[in-house]
């Protein structure tokens, strides 16, 4: 009898701890809110068969539990129920999978009008890139890192001289606009992760990884990193702002792309020179 | 010309037999004392992988109290948790303790096939165990690239134990491996070979078909991993680049190039998950055997459930990348590994059901291994039913790498097959020893442990879900965290702390059992198999007295109509007292 009310009370607690749970998912900031819409499908489908096993089980334990002159059923198998079983809990299992692909299939296919942005990550820091107004990357490699050149940029090529470099942890995003985040990391594996995205990707050195999304609130949202870096792991923190138009171009203008920061590298170096002479 | 060739023959192969205290107790080649020896040495490193997770949680509940804890201590506790509970502990004490003692009983053998190399294998695993407790006494100590041991960051500066600790970590898994494989081939052989007359294999009881394929999946799988640490140790001690990139690490550029650090994690994972099931179908075989002696009843549906076992196992080699939705991998193995994932749901289901079957129209009896048993239910059904969102490539996506994550594989292959080993223990611990075990104590262990394991893991799945990443030595200020995150982290660490500490009187129960307990008897449940069925208990050399036993019936002869008592053992030959029609 205890232990039949032990796990009845097991399975209330269960269903009033997620009904009342002060800890849900964050306000959702993209278009991934077909991600949350899965989330609530499989809690349905699978919180109906929790329940429903627990209580049989509840059930058994009080019926069947152990008394004098009770003799168990001598019942090697039943096909038919098996066989009844297995189809129901396919069907269930396919509810949850189809969706899931269809959502997943979003997912990895990039709207045509998505524009890119890059996001590199290293121990334990981000910094960002935008392509310029060519709308195009300049090759980066990493022989070519180095304090004067933290992006690794190729001064000889003509797509790189537009690009804009973010050299700080803080980013912004355009509302309403379809984005494709280009994901780098220079050392070790890292993952873009800003929760009220939902969508998240490993950056994997040696190879560029990939996510799209489309901001549709504006905010601010703090960017994580969520595939373990070493010791600064929970401290390699970012800023992810989404801005409407007005603010964002103010924002943009104020970044300085790679051909600028080379000019002004030059007259700084120009300048140091000089006074080195006087 | 003809050559006289003598015809190679010996005369009957006798046991084994123990001349010293030294082979009969230390390098025994008995199944029973390497038994012991692989459990009591698994409990003994898996008490220090509980101690690690107490740290990690006073550490979670209590940011910026212990001034003891410093990120580098942290990220060493959760790796070493990590992978001593899941290789040190539940592999070896599933494999080698209860594989060992019950595979030669259970199927009527004298010992295992081989048993010298079974010898053989305890002390390579007892090297590696201890290869693994010496990373904590090198400089920089042990590794705390996560329990994955993914690179690059597993070999690089700014993770802790990147010099010595990760080399003995990679040493530690290759010899437990190698001794594994020589434990592996043992159970393998003895359970095609050595069945006694009558033991076919659709008579094994489930607790011999869980370990034998949790075997055959272990030796499939671990070479994966086997490749994966020796590429891995090339890679630290002669640079070559097999998982290492062109990369710049803290400023510094390396001599690396070309290498694919997701190329480890495909290893790592071939091995990985199957891994799981490693664990989970030993776990499901005892629990079927279990459920079925305490409800005196047949387990239901036995043929479905060794099919069940079976196609779990070879589904499993097909399911990895599950681990790896978001590792940059083609996004297009999404869709493949989400099918072959949910599919593998299937079976598992069918066995839930069958499990709770068992309990219908049953005599149960409400003993501790019944109890442990229902509880493995409980957070067997929980914690699959969070693989369904796992594993559904879409919902992964915000849910991986947060505490969600963690919640789910604690509660589905940490405590699950915890209580399973509860119950094995309470359930075998009569024939291993001859003693009963305390129930009073046994009841105040199986509610504390079960509610207090429950009460741990239930509400990290909410954090999870709310954003919280696992593996943060602290959150400090972040927006989308609110304070009763940090509240739930203290109150989940008190209740750690507690269940922990209430295992002392499980401990205690073994210790005073062992000399006081009720005297058991030979056959204390009335339960069907061999095991229980021998001329002596605790059973000696050879298990079975002068004959073996042969076998006339399956293993689930509960409760049959129109014979005598309830149970009907499997040596038991066709006779008025067994007459069912």
């Amino acid at each position: 009898m205890i232990v039949a009310i032990g796990l009845l009370v097991v399975l209330v607690g269960t269903v009033l701890f997620h009904v009342y749970s002060p800890w849900w998912w964050t306000p959702i900031a993209s278009n991934w809110g077909n991600m949350d819409d899965t989330i609530l499908l499989t809690f349905w489908i699978t919180g109906a068969v929790f329940i429903a096993v627990m209580l049989f089980m509840v059930y058994c334990i009080y019926k069947f539990r152990h008394k004098e002159g009770r003799v168990a059923h001598y019942e090697p198998e039943n096909t038919k129920l098996e066989v009844w079983l297995t189809s129901i809990t396919a069907v269930g299992v396919a509810a949850m999978l189809a969706p899931g692909l269809i959502v997943w299939n979003d997912y990895v296919t990039v709207p045509e009008d998505a524009v890119e942005f890059e996001a590199i990550g290293q121990q334990w820091s981000w910094t960002f890139r935008l392509p310029g107004e060519d709308g195009k990357f300049g090759t980066v490699s990493m022989k070519d890192m180095n304090p004067d050149n933290p992006f690794g940029m190729s001064a000889d090529d003509p797509n790189g001289q537009d690009d804009v470099l973010i050299e700080e942890d803080e980013m912004h995003l355009l509302k309403d606009q379809p984005i494709k985040a280009l994901l780098r990391s220079v050392d070790v594996l890292h993952d873009f992760y800003v929760p009220q995205f939902r969508a998240k990707m490993d950056m994997v050195p040696g190879t560029v990884t990939y996510f799209w999304l489309t901001p549709i609130r504006t905010g601010e949202f703090e960017i994580l990193c969520a595939e373990l870096c070493g010791v600064g792991h929970h401290a390699m923190r970012g800023t992810v702002v989404v801005d409407e138009q007005e603010a964002y171009d103010e924002w943009l203008s104020d970044q300085a792309t790679y051909a600028e920061l080379v000019e002004e590298a030059r007259i700084r170096k120009e300048n140091e020179t000089r006074l080195a002479m006087n | 010309m003809m050559v006289d060739v003598p015809v190679a023959e010996v005369a009957e192969v006798e046991l084994y037999h123990a001349k010293s205290y030294w082979t009969k107790y230390v390098f025994s080649q008995d199944a029973k004392v390497i038994a012991i020896q692989y459990g009591g040495t698994a409990v003994a490193i898996g008490l220090v992988g509980l101690v690690l997770s107490w740290l990690m949680r006073l550490q979670l509940g209590f940011p910026d109290t212990f001034a003891f804890i410093d990120a580098t201590d942290y990220y060493q506790f959760i790796t070493v948790h990590g992978m001593i509970m899941v290789i040190y502990l539940l592999t070896a004490l599933f494999l080698g303790g209860f594989g060992n003692y019950l595979i030669p009983l259970m199927v009527g053998a004298r010992d295992m096939v081989f048993p010298y190399l079974n010898m053989v294998s305890y002390w390579v695993y007892l090297c590696a165990v201890l290869i693994l407790v010496a990373s904590f006494f090198v400089e920089g100590g042990p590794t705390g690239a996560g329990w994955t041991l993914y690179p690059p960051q597993s070999i690089t500066e700014g993770t802790p134990g990147s010099e010595g600790g990760i080399i003995l970590m990679l040493v530690s898994l290759a010899l437990f491996i190698i001794g594994f494989t020589m434990g592996g081939l043992n159970y393998v052989v003895t359970v095609l070979q050595a069945r006694t007359r009558g033991m076919t294999l659709m008579r094994l009881p489930l607790t011999v078909w869980g370990i034998f394929v949790a075997t055959i999946l272990a030796l499939l799988a671990f070479p994966a991993l086997f490749v994966g640490c020796i590429m891995m140790t090339l890679d630290k001690l002669l640079g070559t680049s097999f998982f290492m990139p062109e990369m710049i690490s803290l400023g510094q550029q390396l001599e690396y190039d070309g290498g694919s650090p997701i190329l480890f994690q495909h290893l790592f994972w071939f091995f990985g998950h199957p891994e799981v099931y490693i664990v989970a179908l030993p776990a499901f075989g005892i629990v079927s055997d279990l459920l079925a002696v305490h409800a005196r009843k047949n387990i239901f549906g036995y043929r479905m459930m060794v099919w069940a076992i079976v196609i779990i196992g070879a589904l499993s080699f097909v399911v990895w990348a599950h681990h790896m939705y978001v590792s940059g991998m083609h996004p297009y193995f999404g869709f493949f590994f989400a099918t072959t994932t949910l599919i593998i749901a299937v079976p598992t289901a069918l066995k839930v059901y069958n499990w709770v079957l068992t309990l219908w129209h049953g005599d149960i009896h409400l003993t501790q291994p019944m109890l442990f048993s229902l509880a493995f239910l409980v957070t067997f059904i929980n914690g699959g039913i969070t693989g369904l969102f796992l594993g559904n490539v879409t919902v992964d996506v915000p849910l991986s790498d947060t505490m969600f994550v963690v919640a789910h594989f604690h509660m589905v292959m940490g405590i699950a097959p915890l209580m399973v080993v509860f119950g094995a223990i309470y359930h075998w611990y009569p024939k291993i020893t001859g003693r009963m075990l305390h129930e009073g104590m046994g009841k105040f262990h199986f509610w504390v442990t079960f509610l207090g394991a429950y009460t741990i893991f239930l509400p990290l799945h909410y954090i999870g879900l709310q954003g919280v990443p696992r593996r943060y030595f602290e959150f400090g200020d972040t927006a989308f965290i609110p304070d009763s995150v940090t509240t739930l982290n203290a109150f989940v660490t008190v209740v750690t702390l507690t269940v922990g500490f209430a295992q002392i009187v499980f401990f205690y129960n073994m210790w005073r059992s062992y000399k006081h307990g009720k005297v058991a008897g030979d056959n204390p449940w009335g339960a069907t198999t061999l095991e229980w069925q021998t001329a002596e208990t605790p059973p000696g050399h050879g298990n079975f007295g002068e004959e073996l036993p042969l076998v006339y019936r399956w293993a689930y002869d509960f409760s049959v109509p129109g014979a005598k008592n309830d149970f009907i053992p499997q040596n038991m030959p066709p006779g008025p007292d067994t007459n069912n029609h």
